[in-house]
């Protein structure tokens, strides 16, 4: 019945894209978790009035962020070719997609980690400041606490981003669902390929979207 | 001992320089509740941030315990803050956090061990009256059940001193005198040195030993809370005296008195301290033969001791009352004879 549904899948090349996919999805969002929460915590607190305000590092910071943040993913893939190239010595195969995701998202994130953090109730960081809490002890026990469920969701969304940029970027050869869809499926209207890929992209969406609501809730004690 | 000496805050808003604490000095003594009231924008929550270096000011000092506020930073003064805790208007209270570990917080941040923070937290859970509500989430509690969790997390590492930002404003009238009973308890039991400051006089009236009136980054007046309700001087300060007592000092309300009792003289008696709690009036009665009307009274209670004003009608013949009122004064009563004009 699938079989005849989808009569020129090959489920073992499906499969085989599938973890290739997953694979960028998880290693991607990780990297930009990390990255975006740095960056994100570095243009709060430099900005002004705030703990380390300093106008250069803030400026340099937003600079870089919005820049990368502006230009269209399919670009930066073309434009990250050299610098890929050069970290990875290839620029095909899952990990060589790697740095443009990241580099790609961690800014965006970085975006929603510093709205997460304005939401936080000046009060709270001014009353930790009063019992003689560090800057480090600040940013762990009371930033991050904190801003918990806006920073989860913002992940999730991210998350869900990547999986579409790491359709994208298997235009350029990355693996994964995208280079199926395109390569077996489009360029040899082979429709059902396409379709079949579609329905798992759409599948793993739903579920990171699932998981992400029920952390952001679990996580939100207000 | 804590000593403000010409302590100036000026704040550069770009387009102007605004002066917000000028010049001030103060010397509060140890164990002292004391007070500072005033008006949204006369200074005082500058004042109070000063006190434990939250704010730089612009020149003058501040001193805690010998100690110079502010000119130490870094390490230093995060381990004094630890010995001037605060509390806060809206409590600042962790919602990510339960009520125990929000009382944890400030003795994780002195590196306290896990077993003894447990143990501190239980004894501060019981000090504050919050037993059994260990595990909740601050959303869970009521406002003025967060004031208490903000006080047990003030106290977890022993300080000097508390500061108390306006913190019974946002509460309601009752929940404020439970708090403030606690914070009085808490000044005798542990001997902590209490700064509040406040825009309600009933606060200051409540539980402050002495008071200092702020107005434009000012102290206008200072003293101990009786002698300042029973003469307030400047301007300021009656306004904020008459939030609690309406001494019946205004012509409207002698008018209106006169009214409503033409007959006799009306008399009104002020009251200060202990003779407040002695039977004066039984003792004008049974010796004297004037006939008594009590007319108005109101009586308001500070740590220091009563204050009160008593509104009398007396009736009788000339020489009676010359008596009554030559008795009141023997008794050092504050008498006056209210004249309509």
């Amino acid at each position: 019945m699938i079989d005849s549904l989808f009569p020129n899948v090959d489920w073992d090349s499906m499969w085989e894209a599938t973890l290739e996919t997953l694979y960028m999805t998880a290693l991607s969002t990780l990297f930009t978790f990390i990255i975006g929460l740095a960056l994100g915590i570095l243009l709060f607190l430099t900005a002004p009035k705030q703990l380390w305000a300093n106008k250069v590092v803030n400026w340099l910071t937003g600079a870089f962020v919005n820049i990368f943040r502006s230009i269209p993913f399919i670009i930066l893939i073309i434009l990250l070719i050299p610098f890929t190239l050069f970290l990875m010595g290839s620029i095909r195969g899952p990990n060589a997609a790697l740095p443009a995701l990241i580099i790609g998202s961690a800014p965006f994130y970085a975006r929603m980690v510093l709205i997460a953090l304005k939401e936080i109730d000046k009060g709270v960081i001014e009353a930790a400041r009063s019992m003689g809490a560090t800057t480090g002890t600040i940013i762990w026990k009371v930033l991050l606490p904190e801003s918990k469920p806006a920073l989860i969701s913002g992940i999730t969304v991210t998350a869900i981003a990547l999986v579409g940029y790491t359709a994208m970027a298997g235009i350029i050869g990355a693996g994964g669902l995208g280079t199926l869809a395109f390569l077996d499926g489009f360029q040899r209207s082979r429709e059902d390929v396409t379709l079949m890929a579609t329905i798992l992209i759409l599948i793993i969406v739903f579920v990171i979207q699932y998981i992400g609501d029920l952390v952001t809730t679990k996580a939100d004690k207000r | 001992m804590i000593e403000l000496k010409k302590v100036t805050k000026k704040f550069d808003t770009g387009k102007a320089v605004l002066t917000a604490v000028d010049q001030v000095d103060l010397s509060i003594a140890d164990g002292e509740i004391f007070g500072i009231i005033g008006y949204s924008g006369a200074g005082k929550s500058t004042l109070i941030r000063l006190l434990n270096g939250l704010e730089k000011p612009t020149s003058g000092t501040v001193e805690i315990n010998g100690k110079v506020i502010t000119s130490i930073k870094g390490g230093e003064l995060r381990k004094a803050r630890q010995k001037v805790s605060m509390i806060f208007q809206h409590f600042n209270l962790l919602w990510s956090r339960t009520v125990k570990e929000n009382i944890e917080f400030p003795l994780e941040i002195a590196g306290v061990s896990k077993a003894q923070r447990g143990k501190r937290v239980q004894e501060l859970i019981e000090l504050v009256g919050l037993s059994g509500r260990e595990n909740a989430y601050p959303s869970e509690l009521s406002g003025g059940q967060k004031q208490r969790v903000g006080i047990a997390r003030a106290l977890a590492n022993d300080p000097e001193v508390l500061l108390c930002d306006e913190a019974t404003s946002a509460l309601d009238p009752e929940t404020t005198d439970a708090i403030l009973d606690l914070l009085v308890d808490i000044n005798k039991r542990l001997g902590l040195t209490i700064v509040l400051i406040t825009h309600e006089m009933h606060v200051i009236r409540k539980i402050c030993h002495r008071v200092a009136v702020m107005e434009g980054g000012r102290v206008v007046e200072l003293g101990d809370v009786l002698n300042v309700f029973q003469s307030p001087k400047e301007e300021i300060t009656k306004r904020f005296v008459a939030q609690v007592t309406d001494s019946g000092d205004s012509q409207e309300t002698i008018k209106n008195l006169r009214e409503l009792y033409p007959t006799g003289e009306l008399v009104k008696l002020v009251f200060v301290g202990e003779q407040t709690e002695q039977p004066i009036l039984t003792k004008l009665i049974r010796s004297h033969s004037v006939e008594v009307n009590i007319v108005q009274g109101n009586i308001s209670h500070t740590q220091r001791g009563a204050y009160g004003t008593l509104i009398l009608q007396l009736k009788g013949s000339p020489g009676e009352m010359e008596e009554a009122l030559a008795f009141l004064h023997s008794e050092d009563v504050q008498t006056e004879v209210m004249h309509n004009d």
